[in-house]
């Protein structure tokens, strides 16, 4: 692969805390290799910044391997940049030309606050996880395979919603800020095992209860989460959990 | 708004079947006839009343959803995704929606008013025409030839009208079905197939009516 340097303009959102009003700032980066992450040049633009004598800019970040879902940086009006697929610690420069504008912004939902510059507060994911994302029963030491019978497309699509990692691009992306595909590959994994069937009716109820007082909004269907998913959680999920919640609070008395 | 938008889904198949009866080019007479029949029996009358509720639901919903939706995000962002993660349509479910209000509030004047109220409060009443049996019925296809014919603002508001309904519905039909709870992939190709023919074929033989009698294409 074409190797190259770049010179690069960023436009990116500062703001000191939850209370500043916050604005864009405008800095150059030179000598930016394709090689890097999009961290990376970051890490660059910092170390300037520091030499500078000037406040870094503070963004969120811990595995830089595409695993954990800290990374979070809305790129040129994109959760994680223009490649799909990717987390932002994944996406490389070389998905930039030399003489890009970049506009970084920090998730915006009411529902994550802003912390500073691009850091937001999204503990709202661990309290509806905390409402009903777990199972309760002692699954004991670990089983041998194939102990308990789950059938294959099951355990498949299980595990493909259990790839969510909680990074809330989806409720960045989404017109109605609605946190819908995460709570539904976090329903559908767990749903969808057997391990999983005893609170399938409470989970759903509760985590969609917790779900709606920590203020995102309601889902309308237009796919947006679906497209910028870094894990390509499908849209499946949320009918799935549509269907779950229908059931539940038709039999449930809550 | 997916059980209501079904509802009326299903309301509008029965709609476009009856504006079909035009095209018998009998000068309306089993036009007429349809319409007398949804205007006379007591079943269709109390259907007509769950109709209203209906659109009422649907649209105070529709709204508050909306609304609340918006205020999700007070801080917008500089650079939009736009297309690039849905439909234009999809996401403007509101601005579509309003404006088959605006329409609807229209038709309702042109055609619902004068047959169900005409005579009270001083609104016009229609035409009487009888056919065979001797029995006077509204002349409802005379009202559609006064509205329609010459009159090109309101055949083009009743045109635009039926373009955001195709709009409107090929986002909401699917997505009525994914909120129901529709996952299995068999049945989501197929309810997505139907779904855009459907959003394609009924509003198009809504407009084919007032463009037939603006041009003459039936008698
Ligand atoms: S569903 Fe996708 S976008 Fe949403 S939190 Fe999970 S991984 Fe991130
Ligand atoms: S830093 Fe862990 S996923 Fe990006």
């Amino acid at each position: 692969m074409e190797h190259y340097k770049m010179n690069l303009t960023l436009k990116v959102w500062r703001q000191k805390n939850h209370q500043d009003k916050g604005q864009f700032v405008t800095y150059q980066v030179a000598g930016i290799s394709s090689e890097m992450s999009f961290l990376e040049m970051f890490d660059v633009l910092n170390e300037n910044l520091i030499e500078e004598g000037k406040e870094p800019i503070a963004f969120d970040h811990d595995c830089r391997e595409g695993i954990c879902g800290t990374c979070s940086m809305y790129i040129n009006g994109r959760p994680h940049g223009p490649w799909q697929g990717t987390t932002t610690c994944q996406l490389h420069m070389r998905a930039f030309k030399d003489g890009d504008t970049i506009v970084v912004e920090p998730w915006r939902a009411n529902a994550f606050p802003v912390v500073k510059d691009l850091i937001v507060d999204r503990s709202a994911f661990d309290r509806i996880i905390q409402a009903g994302g777990f199972i309760s029963v002692n699954t004991g030491n670990a089983v041998d395979g194939n102990t308990l019978p789950i059938e294959k497309s099951r355990a498949d699509e299980s595990f493909a919603a259990a790839a969510c990692i909680g990074c809330g691009a989806c409720v960045a992306a989404c017109k109605n800020s609605s946190a819908m595909l995460f709570v539904s590959a976090k329903v559908s994994h767990l749903a969808l095992l057997p391990q999983g069937e005893p609170e399938k009716h409470s989970r759903v109820l509760n985590m969609i209860t917790h779900m709606d007082k920590e203020g995102f909004g309601a889902c309308s269907n237009t796919g947006a989460c679906e497209a910028v998913c870094p894990k390509e959680i499908s849209l499946d999920n949320i009918a799935r959990l549509n269907m779950e919640y229908l059931g539940s609070s038709l039999t449930m008395d809550k | 708004m997916g059980l209501t938008g079904l509802f009326l889904i299903s309301f509008l198949v029965v709609h476009s079947g009856i504006n079909a009866c035009i095209w018998a080019n009998d000068h309306g007479e089993m036009f007429n006839k349809a319409a007398h029949f949804m205007g006379a029996s007591v079943v269709i009358r109390i259907l007509e009343n769950g109709l209203f509720v209906g659109f009422i639901i649907h649209i105070v919903q529709g709204f508050i959803l909306v609304a609340k939706n918006r205020s999700r995000r007070k801080i917008g962002y500089q650079v939009a995704l736009g297309n690039r993660g849905s439909r234009w349509y999809s996401r403007s479910m509101g601005l579509l929606g309003t404006l088959i209000l605006l329409f609807l509030v229209l038709h309702l004047y042109h055609f619902w008013t004068p047959s169900r109220l005409g005579g009270y409060f001083n609104i016009h009443e229609l035409q009487p025409v009888a056919y065979e049996n001797g029995k006077e019925i509204h002349n409802l296809y005379a009202e559609m030839l006064q509205v329609f014919q010459g009159n090109s603002p309101v055949v083009l508001i009743y045109v635009l009208g039926c373009f955001s309904l195709s709009f409107h519905l090929m986002h909401g039909f699917q997505s009525a079905f994914r909120t129901l709870g529709l996952h299995n992939q068999r049945y989501v190709v197929i309810v997505k197939t139907v779904g855009t023919l459907y959003s394609i074929i009924i509003p198009l033989a809504l407009a084919m009516m007032p463009l037939s009698i603006y041009f003459h294409w039936v008698n």
